[in-house]
């Protein structure tokens, strides 16, 4: 099948000044779409051609058709993960598991900002929830992702370069912070906590 | 066997660099970042000024910074050339791996870069080992390009003399690179060009075209210094 690349949530300029117009033009409009392009060109006359997204990505091994598969399906999610007005705290049945693994939102930022910061290289820093029910902050790099894994992706932040270099230049700290403060969108990661 | 060779060459370095240190009556305690070999402004429009003011002073200081900070843990990297703390890297902790070989890729970098038109071509003897090792110049730029281009998420492409004395192509993720003593870096050997596939080092003027990047980037090479690094690690 023909995998496509899926229309943003809101409009490029939705999110700024915290996350440029500049910025998805290049992160949705050519990474995103490139990711979409490869895949599709990747997966042609292989057992791969017919596969769902996610299928591919529990299946492929380590290479071209798992990397473009596994970011095309993390920058979907990511921009999901993302809203104008954003930040916040999360509420509900996650606040309350968030509260139980590091005693308080404000704890919880702490450590996420630190392992987004110390993802070295190019990755992703995710909330996950674990089959127990509890949560935890995982990193991958380069495509990984917790889709392989045990575990539920609820939130996530992009930390490759490509990311945050237009608005931020070097300062992922920065980013990652403004990522918590004014972008990242705790329904959604309520509801996945909920499904 | 390839970590001995490597980190023996590199002492016979070090002493006599410490030879000359101690008549002079200097002694450093920390890493440096050397002095940047032209202005900002002087590989445009290859490379942009600001992605040199950026890339020179904020990356690759942070990771001088970086390993400096690892000295309270292993004290005797003090005394040690960057050659030798990655040679034996295994011994260290990831912040020294990480901010050790940041700081020794750029440091290459910088120096194997030259205005367009000022890094002189390949020396005769270099030529000769080129077009032995991939069959011509034009298929080495090839290999290496590919490589770089390769290079999935953060990292760098290599042309390096082996243990062997032999001229072969790699890359590498993120800051490591072929002097490390890690089982992963699978092509060991002195690295004698290095091109960075960060995006920091493209992003402003290249965005998601790593391959326009890598195809002006040769614009900039060298030579000349590749030239006089080629001839050091065959005399190793
Ligand atoms: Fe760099």
């Amino acid at each position: 099948m023909e995998h496509q690349l899926p229309p943003l949530p809101y409009a490029k300029d939705a999110l700024a000044p915290h996350m440029s117009a500049e910025t998805f033009e290049y992160h949705y409009g050519k990474h995103h779409q490139a990711y979409v392009t490869n895949l599709n060109n990747l997966i042609k006359g292989t057992e791969y051609e017919n596969k769902g997204l996610e299928d591919i990505i529990k299946t492929a091994p380590a290479g071209g058709i798992f990397n473009n598969a596994a970011q095309v399906w993390n920058h979907t999610f990511f921009w999901n993960c993302m809203k104008p007005g954003g930040g916040g705290a999360p509420s509900g049945a996650l606040a309350e598991a968030i509260n139980k693994k590091w005693g308080s939102y404000d704890e919880f930022k702490k450590a996420f900002q630190a392992s987004a910061v110390g993802n070295f290289g190019s990755g992703w820093t995710w909330l996950v929830k674990k089959p127990d029910g509890s949560v935890d902050i995982v990193n991958t790099s380069n495509a990984a992702t917790p889709l392989t894994t045990a575990d539920k992706p609820l939130i996530t932040v992009d930390v490759w370069e490509h990311a945050y270099y237009i608005d931020y230049r070097n300062a992922r700290p920065k980013f990652v912070e403004t990522f918590l403060e004014h972008l990242v969108n705790w329904s959604f990661a309520e509801a996945n906590y909920a499904g | 066997m390839t970590k001995s060779w490597f980190c023996l060459s590199h002492n016979v370095a070090r002493i006599a660099l410490l030879a000359g240190l101690t008549a002079a009556g200097t002694a450093w305690a920390q890493f440096t970042q050397s002095p940047l070999p032209y202005a900002y402004t002087a590989l445009e429009p290859q490379i942009d000024a600001m992605t040199m003011e950026l890339h020179y002073t904020r990356h690759h200081k942070s990771a001088v910074d970086g390993l400096n900070a690892q000295i309270k843990n292993y004290p005797e990297l003090a005394n040690m050339t960057i050659e030798q703390v990655l040679c034996q890297v295994s011994k260290y902790n990831t912040a020294v791996r990480n901010n050790g070989g940041n700081h020794y890729n750029h440091e290459i970098f910088w120096k194997v870069m030259a205005p367009a038109g000022q890094g002189g071509k390949p020396s005769e003897v270099l030529a000769a080992a080129i077009d032995k090792a991939f069959g011509s110049m034009e298929e080495m730029r090839k290999l290496f390009s590919a490589a770089a281009a390769g290079r999935f998420g953060s990292g760098w492409a290599w042309l390096v003399v082996t243990p062997d004395k032999k001229l072969a192509i790699t890359s590498t993720p993120n800051q490591d690179n072929p002097l490390m003593d890690l089982p992963e870096i699978a092509v060991k050997g002195t690295p004698i060009l290095g091109l960075d596939v960060w995006e920091h080092a493209y992003y402003l003027s290249y965005q998601n075209r790593r391959g326009d990047y890598i195809k002006h980037w040769w614009d900039v090479v060298n030579w000349n210094e590749v030239n006089r690094r080629y001839e050091e690690a065959m005399r190793q």
